[in-house]
């Protein structure tokens, strides 16, 4: 029937309430008023016109030729559901709610039917019921109020009479039940999975499934009455039961033992399946409910896993559904799959498991894309069980790294890698890495860690782990971990002279065709390799003394050509005016470009190694401006210390952890000692620092300025290996340091690194008092917490002040120190050197305080931190600086 | 245990959609969005399983329709395949040479039959026939309580 059609046009009332009235003299319109007479006569009182029927209005929607008509569509049938929902007792309730669920559907949002879903449920009427619970499920989220409402209802239509209203009630418990839900309808479950109506019986056990996922706790209940489930006929009650009993396994290692004995109970039914003979209900393409015997086989996986006996019980089926199961449709190789995890999970005979693997090999080759990747997922998890058996298939296995399916190369990649060993590396990894290179964007992360992970594992040679390396840079580009970078770096300097020269000069090669092709971006983390390696053996890659070293590759190719030190420096240049890399790259290329200045030997590289860096004194990027700063000063009047400086690094520790820097420093923080026998370069550094003169004194404020960084790259490190630290350093120096190098790069430091480096010469006055003179003050005392502030004075008129707290009795937490100074006065606060502050410990936090104007400091202070979960907030004003402080 | 299941069309409108675990409207609708979008761009040679996020999707195509449901990594996908299978064969038996259109039009049939096949996302009736004739009982007692107007407009309509 055609929808009444009404014009708009023709009236002055809005539509909703205009249905009545429609000029237009059709068949339809005369069958409304006829419907609509009837209505009025009728014993239930409509004082709403009929409502447009749930078809007509999916035909008018579907009418609609743009999605602004259909809007409008739907707009106006939700204006007019909404004012009915105002009507009590409305006999279309179940009606409007159908349209509901429809318009819910386009993705409209029909929250506000929530409310109408349960006057329907608790509606006498089945119709009513059908549709409330359905909106009910469609509709409902975890909301509350709602629930506890609907609650109320399921609990009187488990109750009620008529199968039909309990099955409706059961099947709305199952799809939305929340944990509160669960436990105030658990009790009634339980009594109707006792039911002797096998129509309740199956939908009460999977609501009993469903409440155990969700309050584990509500198991033991359940335990008599699962029992008995299965020895039932009915196989929608023995599909249940077995699915209810395999969650109450999964759950808890008792129960598994509990049901244990239930084993030959599940053989026998698996059996009966087996050999009954064809049975119209429960056929599926000559099958016998392939659906029970999965679920069957599954449960016996669960039971025999780790289980002599058991296994022993169920040896015999596996063998028959293994031999039986016919395998030219799905539904065949549906259990096949099953089975084969069954008898790999369980103590099984190897004659069974030969069985089993024989299978897989056949699911490999099958024409069918499904049955491949079921194979594959099957012998990734029999992997471990079996090794030697998934490897007679690996060629079939790389095979499917070509697949234009990525559901199937996921597999196949992830079970190569869990196939690869010292034997057979060479030849998994040439594949491996011909994958990586033409793989997805989003394998290649995983990818290449995983070749990384294998390499490092199963080199057979130091040169062989190297190369690979190299191609992996070479071919995961920018989805390589950052990890790789720190971990090859460390690789290769802890490798022989050899294998360090071999390496700068295949890592050159690399960097030259990137830098030469314009792919470098793609590449950047090759090219932190490459720039770390190239800057500490330089000198061995232009040297000829290098040339005895084999640069044959794998395909008996040598296309290694010797570089000029100009021809390096070109590509530096290249690379490093480039706006395409990123900052980080940059600062590897421009201290490689530095460390090459002491490599090489002629004058015009010099030259031209000065004038690039020179160029990054005014770059736009304040960490590489003030590194192209720094390193013009070693050009310059401090040119005598720069081969010491950019002396190649010590051999590296391998690494343990991803982020082993960050971690160590923030270790030796916390301990007020600095001599823990595993730091790194950089403690060892300050640690032994002996002799000194005066000159180095100078470049302190550069050394803290060059730690002032987030990479991980170890070159940083190494720019300090040849300096040491004056022991008349404050004690506060360390801490500076080590501060520094956790702060986000700012332009704080970079200040205090011109205040030292353009001080004018002819000042007087060293950038640290040489006198040692220091102010200290305790400036709070309570309840054993003290706080000590130290004054010093910096270069210019700046001051550096230490802040250090300590506790005598309690472990304080979240310490948190704040500062103010006069607006004239500008405070910079470091990070301070740990928030938890034990009795023997100490939290220093050090501020640095600029003050042009050397107006007299005052400085406030604010302690927060907790003693056993206690806030305490104190605070202090220090106005007693010595008057000298800034000059 | 199974998730949810979607039916959506190749135009990539969805026809049905049933939830098994409980997430806010605004996660359903982009779960929904995004797989509509990632299964329609799979080739019609590629396997019927996708890993996806953290569920295995399990989708196969019936003329214009594509029936898609996301299961837990236990599952077994192959079996998922003959659920859906099932359900097909019962939406076929209940409204005769099912297609699109009689789903479009028939939606709270087509839900009503799921919600007798499975339940809590696992499945609780092997026998098409004690499927079918659960609904038709039901249909039944709707028939008997729903008075005959003059044009048959009452019930759902």
């Amino acid at each position: 029937m055609a929808y009444p059609m009404y014009e708009v046009d023709w009236s002055v009332l809005p539509p909703e309430q205009n249905r009545r009235f429609n000029p237009a003299f059709n068949i339809a319109t005369i069958k409304q008023v006829v419907n609509e007479a009837i209505e009025r006569v009728a014993p239930v009182s409509v004082r709403m016109p009929t409502p447009t029927r749930l078809r007509d209005l999916i035909r008018q929607i579907r009418a609609a030729r743009t999605a602004a008509e259909e809007r409008s569509v739907v707009n106006k049938e939700c204006a007019y559901i909404r004012s009915t929902f105002r009507e009590e007792d409305s006999v279309w309730r179940c009606r409007n709610i159908a349209k509901l669920l429809y318009i819910h559907m386009l993705g409209y949002p029909a929250h506000f039917g929530q409310l109408e879903c349960l006057k329907l449920i608790a509606s006498p009427r089945f119709t009513d019921k059908r549709v409330g619970y359905l909106g009910a499920m469609l509709l409902l989220d975890e909301r509350q109020d709602v629930h506890l409402l609907i609650t109320n209802c399921l609990k009187n239509d488990l109750n009620s009479n008529t199968q039909f209203v309990v099955g409706l009630a059961l099947c709305t418990l199952g799809a939305i039940a929340s944990p509160e839900m669960a436990r105030d309808l658990a009790s009634e479950v339980e009594r109707l999975i006792k039911s002797p109506n096998a129509y309740i019986k199956k939908k009460a056990a999977l609501c009993a499934f469903r409440i155990i996922r969700r309050v584990p706790d509500l198991m033991e209940m359940f335990l008599p009455a699962t029992r008995s489930l299965l020895t039932e006929k009915n196989h929608g009650v023995l599909i249940t039961g077995v699915t209810l009993i395999t969650e109450m396994c999964e759950n808890s290692p008792d129960t598994l033992n509990h049901f244990k004995k239930i084993v030959p109970n599940l053989v026998r039914i698996l059996k009966n399946l087996i050999l009954a003979g064809y049975s119209p209900e429960h056929d599926v393409s000559g099958v016998s409910d392939p659906f029970l015997q999965v679920k069957i086989l599954r449960l016996l996986r669960i039971l025999g896993k780790n289980d002599a006996e058991a296994s022993e019980a169920m040896n015999d089926i596996l063998a028959q559904v293994a031999t039986n199961t016919e395998t030219s449709k799905n539904v065949g190789n549906t259990i096949l799959y099953e089975t084969v995890l069954s008898i790999m999970d369980i103590k099984s005979e190897s004659s069974l498991r030969v069985l089993a693997v024989n299978i897989l090999g056949r699911f490999l080759l099958n024409n069918d894309k499904n049955i491949r990747y079921v194979a594959l997922n099957t012998l990734l998890r029999t992997v471990h069980v079996d090794t030697s058996a998934v490897q007679r298939h690996r060629t079939t296995i790389l095979e499917c790294l070509k697949d234009p399916d990525i559901s199937i190369r996921r597999r196949a990649m992830e079970l190569s890698f869990a196939l690869v060993n010292g034997q057979n590396i060479r030849g998994m990894m040439k594949e491996l890495l011909a994958f990586l290179e033409r793989s997805d964007a989003e394998f290649k992360a995983h990818c290449s860690s995983a070749v990384v992970l294998a390499a490092e594992r199963y080199a057979p040679s130091d040169k062989w782990h190297l190369d690979t390396l190299f191609k992996v840079l070479l071919k995961a580009g920018n989805y390589l971990r950052d990890d790789t970078v720190s971990s090859t770096i460390q690789i290769i300097s802890s490798a022989a002279t050899e294998r360090q020269a071999y390496g700068a000069m295949r890592l050159w090669t690399s960097l030259e065709q990137s830098a030469v092709s314009g792919l470098a971006t793609e590449k950047q983390p090759l090219i932190q390799v490459a720039a770390w390696t190239i800057g500490e053996y330089g000198d061995l890659l232009v040297s000829e003394a290098s040339s005895a070293i084999s640069m044959v590759d794998e395909d008996g190719v040598d296309d290694f050509v010797r570089p000029t030190e100009e021809y390096v420096i070109d590509i530096y240049q290249k690379l490093l005016w480039s706006t395409q890399l990123s900052i980080s790259t940059k600062e590897f290329l421009l201290l490689s470009l530095a460390k090459l200045s002491t490599r090489f030997t002629t004058q015009a590289s010099q030259e031209k190694i000065r004038v690039i860096i020179d160029t990054f004194g005014s770059h736009i990027h304040i960490e590489l401006q003030q590194r192209g700063v720094e390193l013009s000063q070693l050009f310059r009047q401090y040119g005598h210390l720069r081969p010491a400086l950019l002396e190649r690094m010590p051999a590296m520790e391998p690494v343990a952890a991803p982020h082993r820097d960050e971690q160590e420093l923030d270790l030796s923080d916390t301990s007020p000692d600095h001599t823990k026998p595993d730091q790194d370069a950089l403690l060892d550094l300050i640690n032994g620092s002996d002799s000194l003169t005066n000159g180095d004194v100078e470049h302190q404020p550069e050394q803290i300025a060059t730690t002032n960084n987030n990479t991980s790259s170890n070159d940083i490190l190494d720019l300090l290996s040849g300096l040491d630290l004056t022991p008349s350093v404050p004690a506060a120096a360390p801490a500076v340091l080590l501060a520094n190098n956790n702060v986000e790069p700012s332009a704080a430091p970079a200040a205090l690194l011109l205040d030292g480096l353009f001080a004018p010469p002819a000042t007087p006055q060293p950038p640290h008092p040489a006198d040692g003179a220091e102010w200290e003050r305790a400036v709070l005392e309570r309840g054993g917490v003290r706080v000590c502030v130290s004054a010093r004075r910096a270069a210019g008129a700046a001051a550096t002040l230490t802040a250090r707290a300590t506790s005598q009795l309690h472990t304080l937490t979240d310490f948190l120190f704040q500062a103010a100074v006069p607006k004239k006065i500008q405070l910079d606060m470091m990070s301070p050197s740990g928030t938890t502050l034990s009795p023997q410990g100490e939290i220093t936090q050090v501020l640095k305080v600029t003050n042009p104007t050397k107006t007299p400091l005052r400085l406030r202070i604010r302690v927060s931190y907790n003693i056993d979960g206690t806030p305490v907030l104190e605070q202090t004003e220090i106005n007693n600086f010595p008057a000298d402080l800034f000059n | 245990m199974m998730q949810f299941m979607l039916l959506f069309s190749r135009q990539g409108k969805l026809r049905l959609q049933k939830w098994y675990v409980a997430h806010p409207d605004k996660l359903k609708k982009k779960i929904t969005r995004e797989l509509i979008t990632t299964v329609l761009a799979r080739k019609p040679k590629m396997c019927s399983f996708l890993e996806w996020k953290d569920v295995k999707v399990v989708y196969k195509r019936y003329a214009s329709l594509y029936f898609c449901c996301a299961m837990e990594q236990e599952d077994n996908e192959l079996l998922t395949l003959e659920l859906i299978h099932r359900y097909v064969e019962l939406l076929d038996k209940y409204l005769g040479s099912v297609c699109e259109l009689d789903i479009i039009f028939n939606f709270e049939k087509a839900y009503f039959i799921l919600d007798e096949l499975v339940l809590g996302g696992e499945l609780q009736e092997t026998s098409k026939k004690n499927v079918l004739k659960a609904i038709a009982a039901q249909d039944l007692l709707q028939e008997e309580e729903t008075p005959q107007g003059f044009f048959e407009d009452h019930g759902l309509g």
